[in-house]
């Protein structure tokens, strides 16, 4: 294993090719990056490991559902939404993420048709749908507390967007495809029940099944799983992935809760403030964090801050503090004297008897979590640090507990240099 | 305290107890009980003057009740989508309108409605060669204006449990927002909306008060029965009250059957 901590005066090339790292890494291959403010350059990483270009990328005219070009809203003095551009791919699960008041919410809302932007539009098939109303969109949305109508029965639920479609549908007909979405979601016997006599799980599938029964071009999820318990949160989100493969619908999710939008999305689209912050497939985001918001968002990230001591083919040399210096890719072109570095607790080891380490550190506190252990450290002239031990690698170690000292093995190339936030 | 309580519901429906036992009187008395017969209702049901004060009453009360509850639907609609002081201005307004005395609000109402109609009258008069007098318009508007507020009062608390979310659902799957009023919100507060017209049809039926001061040269069934104590209570009198009472007293039941909590479910 290559570690790079290295002393000052040692000449940073010397030292790459010490390590074997070649010189001159393409600097696409690490730009995992998108400014989504700037409507023309949407520009996105594709990331060597995955080889799911199909996902990734700026998705042609034909392939591309849904998309936002400028969309802005405002409520009152309130920008909830600031000059948002996204293409959303057909047939792709992508997710709205972000915390209360990010602006996700009213993205999903504006495709839906509940809120017109202020400025800028919304396509839906390359037709600018802006001011077309919710009822005559080709959308359908699984709302938060799923809104189901108490006064119908499960069935007249799931019917209800049936029975709008003008010239009307033979009553033979409807009942056959509330059938057929009542057993697509597992209720087949529940057709005559009311709704309040359901749990929440069987609620939420009415909900779905009522969504889909139009076949709409996007279907839209408005955090659907916040008022499910842990346990069925899991059963739900597999059950969701299977039907949007069967039935090959768009599906747009909104969530505050990072681990469902890793463990659903195709690509995630993270929010903030009213912008998007970064666009990528969940990888991308995890393994290349645009900036700190994201880094401490999606995952855990130690966030260091250090000096640039020289640039060269993508890799920054940085001084994280007295004497300690470590070699960080950089994913944006940069001429910053004073950078943030996010690096996974992951990412991180703590070197065994015999290894040689710069970073020194105190153990402040060690939680076991069973297949991997979190020690919280104090490393000198860095501050506090968060690095995670596998159950594997922590029986190699010396068996340190807290107050103990460790040596912390930063490898060449890991972390990443954030860009300034805007 | 139990004693207590029963005292107070004795002192409360025996004196309307009373009334109903002696309106089955057989003698002249209205207040004393001479064997029994049902000859006062008899002699009720075809005075052609109660016949015709009833039918006034009735028509009022229809009217009025129909009015209060198309405005205090549409308004309890309103306010509900409507957010901060503007709305706490109405809210106060209607629950004002239903605490004022029917004295004050009569006596207002016509100060107010004859310097509308001294104000209007001769310009009607040279244009159209009619004239506007208080009497059965004048009624039904005040009687329409007063229930409204309990209307609004009843649709709001039912709305106030209606989760709006359905609004939108419903729209999101094709709906218009008249198919949307019709199916989604018109069957959900239906019971608030039957009952406010009941309990406004009961209200102007029983009004004696504000009817008074705006009937003009109109005789509705309490003012008839007003201006017969005049001339002495007989059991005749007794039996109007009597079945004035009982169909007042079946609609407030039907509209508290309708207004229970869950005669709609709107919860989740």
């Amino acid at each position: 294993m290559l570690f790079m901590i290295y002393t000052t005066g040692c000449d940073f090339l010397t030292v790459l090719r010490m390590y074997g790292i070649g010189v001159g890494v393409p600097q696409h291959e690490r730009t995992g990056m998108l400014d989504a403010n700037a409507e023309t350059e949407i520009r996105m990483g594709v990331s060597r490991e995955q080889g799911t270009q199909s996902i990734q990328g700026h998705p042609s005219d034909e392939d591309c559902v849904a998309e936002f070009v400028g969309a802005t809203k405002r409520f009152g003095a309130i920008l909830a939404a600031d000059r948002i551009n996204l293409r959303i791919r057909r047939g792709e699960f992508l997710s709205f993420l972000g915390p209360s008041g990010c602006g996700k919410t009213t993205a999903l809302r504006m495709l839906a048709g509940f809120e017109a932007p202020s400025d800028g539009m919304v396509r839906i098939d390359g037709q600018d749908v802006s001011r077309v109303p919710a009822y005559a969109r080709p959308v359908n949305m699984v709302f938060q507390h799923y809104a189901l109508f108490p006064h119908m029965t499960v069935a007249q639920n799931i019917g209800y967007g049936l029975r709008q479609v003008r010239p009307k549908l033979a009553k033979s007909e409807i009942a056959a495809r509330v059938e057929a979405a009542l057993a697509k979601v597992r209720l087949d016997a529940f057709g005559a029940r009311r709704t309040w006599e359901l749990s929440g799980g069987q609620q939420q599938r009415v909900a779905l099944a009522r969504a889909i029964i139009n076949e709409p071009k996007l279907l839209l999820l408005d955090e659907p799983m916040a008022a499910l318990d842990a346990k069925l949160r899991g059963e739900m989100q597999r059950e969701l992935l299977d039907l949007q493969r069967s039935l090959g619908i768009t599906f747009v999710l909104v969530t505050h809760d990072q681990e469902e939008a890793l463990s659903m999305s195709d690509r995630i689209c993270i929010m903030g403030a009213g912008r998007i912050v970064q666009v990528g497939t969940p990888q991308d985001l995890y393994d290349r964090p645009r900036n700190r918001y994201v880094a401490d968002f999606v995952g855990k990230a130690n966030i260091l801050n250090g000096e640039v001591l020289s640039r060269q083919a993508g890799l920054a040399r940085i001084a994280l503090a007295e004497g300690t210096e470590v070699l960080v890719p950089e994913a944006e072109a940069d001429t910053r004297r004073h950078v943030d570095i996010a690096v996974r607790p992951e990412a991180l080891r703590l070197a065994v008897p015999g290894e040689d380490a710069m970073l020194r550190a105190r153990i402040t506190h060690r939680t076991f979590l069973g297949d991997h252990t979190e020690y919280l450290l104090q490393a000198d002239g860095i501050g506090a640090l968060q690095v995670n031990v596998p159950r594997q690698a922590e029986r190699a170690m010396g068996g340190q507990g807290v107050g103990d000292e460790v040596h912390i093995l930063w490898t060449a190339g890991t972390g990443l240099v954030l860009a300034a936030e805007e | 305290m139990r004693a207590y309580a029963i005292a107070v519901f004795v002192f409360l429906y025996l004196p309307i107890g009373i009334i109903a036992l002696f309106s089955f009187s057989a003698g002249r008395s209205a207040s004393s009980m001479q064997g029994f017969s049902t000859e006062w209702y008899g002699r009720a049901l075809s005075n052609p003057f109660v016949m015709e004060a009833l039918w006034t009453s009735i028509k009022v009360a229809f009217l009025s009740a129909v009015l209060a509850t198309v405005a205090g639907t549409m308004a309890a609609l309103a306010l509900t989508g409507m957010r901060g002081r503007l709305r706490v201005f109405f809210d106060t307004l209607v629950q004002v309108a239903v605490m004022i005395p029917g004295i004050v609000i009569g006596i207002a109402t016509l100060i107010a409605l004859v310097t509308v109609f001294d104000l209007i009258n001769p310009w009607l008069e040279t244009v159209m060669g009619r004239r506007l007098s208080l009497g059965m318009g004048s009624l039904i508007g005040l009687h329409g204006m007063f229930t409204m507020s309990l209307v609004v009062l009843l649709v709001r608390g039912r709305l106030e449990s209606f989760d709006r979310a359905q609004i939108e659902a419903s729209g999101d799957l094709g709906a218009g927002p008249v198919a949307t009023f019709v199916q989604v919100t018109l069957p959900q507060i239906a019971p608030a909306i039957l009952a406010g017209f009941l309990l406004a049809f009961t209200f102007s039926f029983d009004d004696f008060i504000m009817a008074f001061f705006v009937a003009g040269s109109e005789t509705t069934l309490p003012i008839y029965i007003f201006s017969s104590i005049r001339r002495g209570v007989t059991p005749e009198i007794n039996a109007i009250g009597t079945m004035v009472m009982v169909a007042s007293l079946t609609m407030l039941i039907i509209a508290q059957v309708l207004l229970r909590p869950g005669a709609v479910r709107a919860g989740r």
